[in-house]
């Protein structure tokens, strides 16, 4: 592997493709777009599969000094690489779920979409920081574009609010980084996330940043573009904002904000509880609600994106990985629902919840897929989401048991808004003829849901293939934030050394047997 | 001083001069349309020369003594270079698509190229004085060339009031500027701008300060910046199409480069006198510009007000006063000339069946269904201008707020970055009628190949390629900067 690009080829790829799509005609643009998003998820697991677990933190980094003021510097660590991963295999089944849902100016979306992916392959590989900056910020051109063109019927209004609410967020956020590059002298991102800025400087870079990711992220009270962007935009519009595009947000907290501003990030580690408290609650109350399926799923977003940012400002290692997989999880589960609703909104073209009912009967096979990312969602054991909500709970205990309460409300609270989603969707009476003349799942909506379906297990049977890559940047960031925590009100205590003493003289008597 | 040295040193616009006047000969006698676009092309050629001439200068970074001329009244220092050449772009860009546009209405005459010439020439001195005279008599060469073409099409009512305006409006503010410098003259003692920063070196005296402030009034008027902008739409939108980019693009740069000139060096020492002014008017420009825009039906009333929006942003780069900020400014400009003339250039192939121009906003909509590569590169412009990366409209804006914050005005670069957002609504709504809207099938004309060229052009340096630019961009404008201050 040494030697090979491979992080510039998986930009490359895309961006090839997305000029070509826009030069032929549909059908040809559809199977160009699928190609290229599958060889980037095949170079994907190649990255993986070559990326060395407890190697060095920062692997297939890559240079250039091209640019005046900025470089061309790629590299990634272990959290980089789940992002990665969550984005490569999102696109194919992205450009599935369109396939025959768009039919006018094919090229063009499919277009947009290849760029949106070198757009998110660019953030998570970024080392340096105003590389990362612009393709942060150049993901809303695409994204507008898709709102604004094959959106629902209010896409104009969704699609400037999108853009103009994250611009806003961003551009403080570009003021920050030029201080920071000037007081540090350097714009590569692992120094800065080495570099001791002044805590008093700390806390007005930190609500900079603090801007720019809790919008994106979406935290409350500046969520509210999300529902609308969501409702309007098309199934893989939906699938990416949600998958990827809100990960950003939380990738942004736990690369720049928590390792550069320690100090800072303990200090509004309250703010950003009380925030994320009235968030899950607040949303998933609204949740519950709706009569639009995608509002729903869009309100859970917000609810769940709550649960990460209270793991990553719990100050330790569980707190921090339940974090980065709930955001996994939620990439896939909610990318999952949405094709979900797109599978039957494609057949009866609304996403009025009361028009259907008792889709269990003539859909069995879309009624068991629906479910499984239900519970996903609310968080069953076997589930991935489980797994990350466990943790970031368990993080976020050890800090505050108030929080940790008031949070795992939004668990029950989920299962509410899900079951009672899932119960008029799929069980009870079949109201409506022409829902009840659905048929079921087709072979490509198949292939577009078994794989989630798959790495949803996975994920949630044998979270360790998931948290091994990243294990040991969380524990650099730990170290690194150890000087700043917070003590918490749990006062957990080591287990009775009594119960290990017997188990260990157990283990002797059996050793010596 | 030997006439030899001199006479190298002003190459370009001796070279300017004789062949202007040559060609006004030749335009006096021959009538014909083909004669006309033959002198456009002489003209052209005529730039390229005097392009030629000023690069040496440029890439060798030129500066102190030995660049002046003429007893010092004319300075070929790096930084008269590199706008010289910004200024030749621009005024050739928009030669080369003006016969198009005029045969249309059978107006195209030889003098067009010709007036472009001695604005050209009259540019060229303003960014090269070194004293209030050299600086007047440029400026108004300079300024009654563009009366003319303001008025270009004297067939046209509109065309013939944007003209007059023109004149009222720049003659009152010539006056202002005359007047400032007489004042400056009177307190100073001198009209060379070594002798005046060395004469204002300490406190300064209240009648200087309003020869300073009447001076910038002058100049503002020049540059469009708020409050002195109000000429600007109506001019823009009267004016025929090729001289608006014309007029947009390299006065821009001429009087920019100039009230850089008189502020870093006639007025050097007292920073603190004008920054607060130059704030003002950049933060004023910025949202004045921003907030006009939104309402615009007219697309280059639009694209008047986007000018005026982006001055703002150039301003910033002189108001932080430093020579990174110098620099900034200039890299600034050289993607705005690039932005501005690619902005114009669509707005001319975007023409009706017959070839007559369309300009409503409401026109244009959904024209990506049926003229898909002008539809991209206009959105790309826009986003560019909107300053939305990658596009390299972006790195202007980069620079110039970065060179804020490293002089420490972080309130500054934060205000003019979070005001920025406002001007994005209006380019969004231009990608959106372009994009999201039915189409009106009103653009169907086609397009001139020369217009289609100049467009991929500016299309291909404000695409993520011009990112590639960044490093010459950045050496030659820190050396540009560098030679007008000598620390």
């Amino acid at each position: 592997m040494a030697g090979f690009p491979i992080l510039s080829v998986m930009l490359l790829v895309p961006l090839l493709a997305a000029v070509a799509c826009l030069l032929v005609e549909a059908r040809t643009a559809r199977w160009t777009a699928l190609i290229a998003t599958l060889v980037n998820l095949g170079l994907g697991m190649v990255l993986w599969a070559n990326y060395d677990i407890g190697g060095a933190q920062w692997q297939f980094v890559e240079r250039a000094a091209i640019f005046s003021g900025f470089e061309w510097k790629l590299g990634i660590d272990g959290i980089a690489l789940m992002l990665i991963m969550l984005s490569v295999f999102l696109m194919p089944i992205c450009i599935g779920a369109s396939w025959e849902a768009i039919e006018k100016r094919v090229g063009e979306y499919m277009a947009a979409f290849l760029l949106m992916e070198t757009l998110m392959i660019g953030v998570f590989a970024a080392q340096d920081i105003f590389l990362f900056y612009i393709m942060f910020e150049a993901g809303l051109i695409p994204m507008y574009l898709i709102i604004g063109i094959w959106g629902g019927q209010d896409r104009i209004y969704a699609s400037y609010k999108f853009f103009l609410y994250t611009l806003l967020g961003s551009v403080l956020m570009l003021i920050a980084m030029l201080w920071m590059v000037h007081e540090a002298g350097t714009t590569d991102v692992p120094t800065l996330m080495a570099y001791d800025f002044d805590p008093k400087v700390q806390t007005w870079l930190w609500l900079a940043f603090f801007a720019s990711f809790a919008v994106k992220m979406p935290m409350w009270p500046v969520h509210t573009w999300l529902p609308d962007a969501h409702v309007q935009a098309p199934t893989a519009g939906s699938v990416i904002l949600a998958g990827v595009l809100l990960k950003m947000g939380g990738y942004g907290f736990i690369r720049f904000s928590l390792p550069m501003f320690p100090e800072a990030s303990a200090q509004f580690a309250p703010l950003v509880f009380a925030l994320s408290m009235i968030a899950v609650v607040v949303t998933s109350l609204i949740a519950l609600v709706q009569h639009d399926m995608k509002k729903l799923i869009a309100y859970s977003s917000v609810a769940h994106m709550a649960i990460v940012t209270i793991g990553l400002f719990a100050f330790n290692p569980q707190g921090l990985e339940g974090a980065m997989i709930v955001m996994l999880s939620h990439g896939l589960v909610s990318g999952a629902l949405f094709l979900c609703v797109g599978v039957i909104y494609d057949r009866l073209h609304t996403r009025e919840i009361d028009r259907y009912g008792g889709l269990s009967i003539n859909m069995p096979y879309y009624a068991l897929f629906f479910l499984l990312f239900t519970m996903a969602s609310i968080g069953l054991p076997g589930t991935s989401g489980f797994v990350g909500e466990f943790l970031s709970l368990a993080g976020i205990y050890q800090i505050s048991t108030w929080v940790a309460l008031v949070c795992t409300t939004g668990i029950i609270l989920g299962a509410a808004y899900m079951l009672y989603l899932y119960r008029r969707v799929a069980f009870g009476e079949q109201k409506n003829a022409d829902a009840a003349a659905m048929p079921d799942l087709d072979k490509r909506e198949w292939l577009l849901l078994a794989p989630i379906a798959a790495v949803v297990l996975w994920m949630g049977v044998y979270p360790e293939s998931f948290m091994a890559p990243m294990r040991a940047d969380i524990a650099a960031l730990d170290a690194r934030l150890a000087r700043a925590k917070p003590e918490g009100d749990a006062h957990l205590t080591a287990p009775k050394p009594k119960a290990a003493t017997t188990t260990e003289e157990h283990a002797a008597h059996g050793g010596a047997h | 001083m030997d006439f030899v040295q001199s006479f190298r040193l002003t190459a370009p616009e001796v070279l300017f001069s004789l062949s202007g006047l040559v060609l006004l000969l030749a335009a006096a006698w021959s009538r014909s349309d083909t004669s006309a676009r033959v002198i456009t092309w002489l003209a052209v050629a005529v730039m390229a020369v005097g392009a030629a001439l000023v690069a040496p200068t440029l890439l060798g970074g030129a500066s102190g003594p030995q660049t002046l001329a003429f007893s010092g009244l004319f300075a070929a220092t790096a930084f008269a270079a590199f706008a010289k050449l910004l200024i030749i772009a621009a005024a050739a860009g928009s030669l080369v698509v003006a016969p198009a546009f005029f045969q249309r209405v059978g107006a195209y005459r030889p003098e067009y190229p010709v007036l472009v010439l001695f604005a050209v020439l009259g540019m060229c001195l303003m960014v090269s004085s070194t004293n209030l005279l050299t600086l007047y008599i440029g400026l108004e060469l300079n300024s009654l060339a563009a009366y003319v073409l303001a008025a270009f099409l004297r067939t046209d009512d509109r065309s013939a009031e944007a003209g007059l305006k023109y004149f009222v409006l720049g003659s009152l503010a010539s006056g202002i500027l005359l007047f400032g410098t007489s004042l400056t003259y009177g307190f100073a003692g001198t009209i060379d701008f070594a002798g005046i920063a060395a004469a204002l070196n300490g406190k300064i005296s209240t009648g200087a300060i309003f020869g300073l402030v009447f001076v910038f009034a002058g100049l503002a008027f020049k540059i469009s910046a708020v409050p002195f902008h109000m000429w600007t739409p109506d001019v823009y939108e009267g004016a025929p199409t090729p001289v608006t980019a014309f007029f947009a693009s390299a006065p821009k740069v001429a009087a920019l480069a100039l009230t850089v000139i008189v502020a870093m060096t006639a007025f050097g020492h007292q920073v603190a006198a004008w920054q607060p002014i130059v704030i003002f008017a950049a933060l004023a420009s910025i949202v004045v510009g921003a907030l006009g825009a939104i309402g615009q039906t007219n697309l280059k009333r639009l694209l008047a007000y986007s000018s005026i929006n982006n001055v703002g942003f150039l301003l910033i780069g002189l108001a932080v006063a430093t020579p990174k900020g110098v620099a900034a400014l200039l890299t600034y400009l050289a993607i705005y000339v690039a932005m501005t003339i690619g902005g114009f250039v669509a707005l001319l192939m975007f023409k009706g069946a017959d070839g007559e121009p369309v300009e409503d906003l409401r026109d244009i909509a959904g024209i990506s269904r049926h003229r898909k590569v002008l539809a991209a590169c206009f959105a790309m412009i826009m986003f560019s201008l909107a300053g939305i990366p990658p596009l390299f409209g972006f790195w202007g804006k980069f620079v110039v707020f970065q060179a804020a914050v490293d002089a420490g005005m972080v309130a500054l670069a934060a205000v003019g970055i979070a005001a920025s957002v406002i001007g994005a609504f209006y380019y969004l709504k231009v990608v959106k009628v372009m994009y999201f809207d039915e189409p009106a099938m009103k653009v169907t004309g086609k397009s001139d190949w020369m217009h289609q060229a100049l467009l991929a052009i500016c299309a291909l340096a404000i695409s993520p390629a011009g990112y590639l630019l960044t490093k010459c961009l950045d050496g030659l404008s820190t050396s540009a900067a560098a030679s007008l201050i000598t620390p």
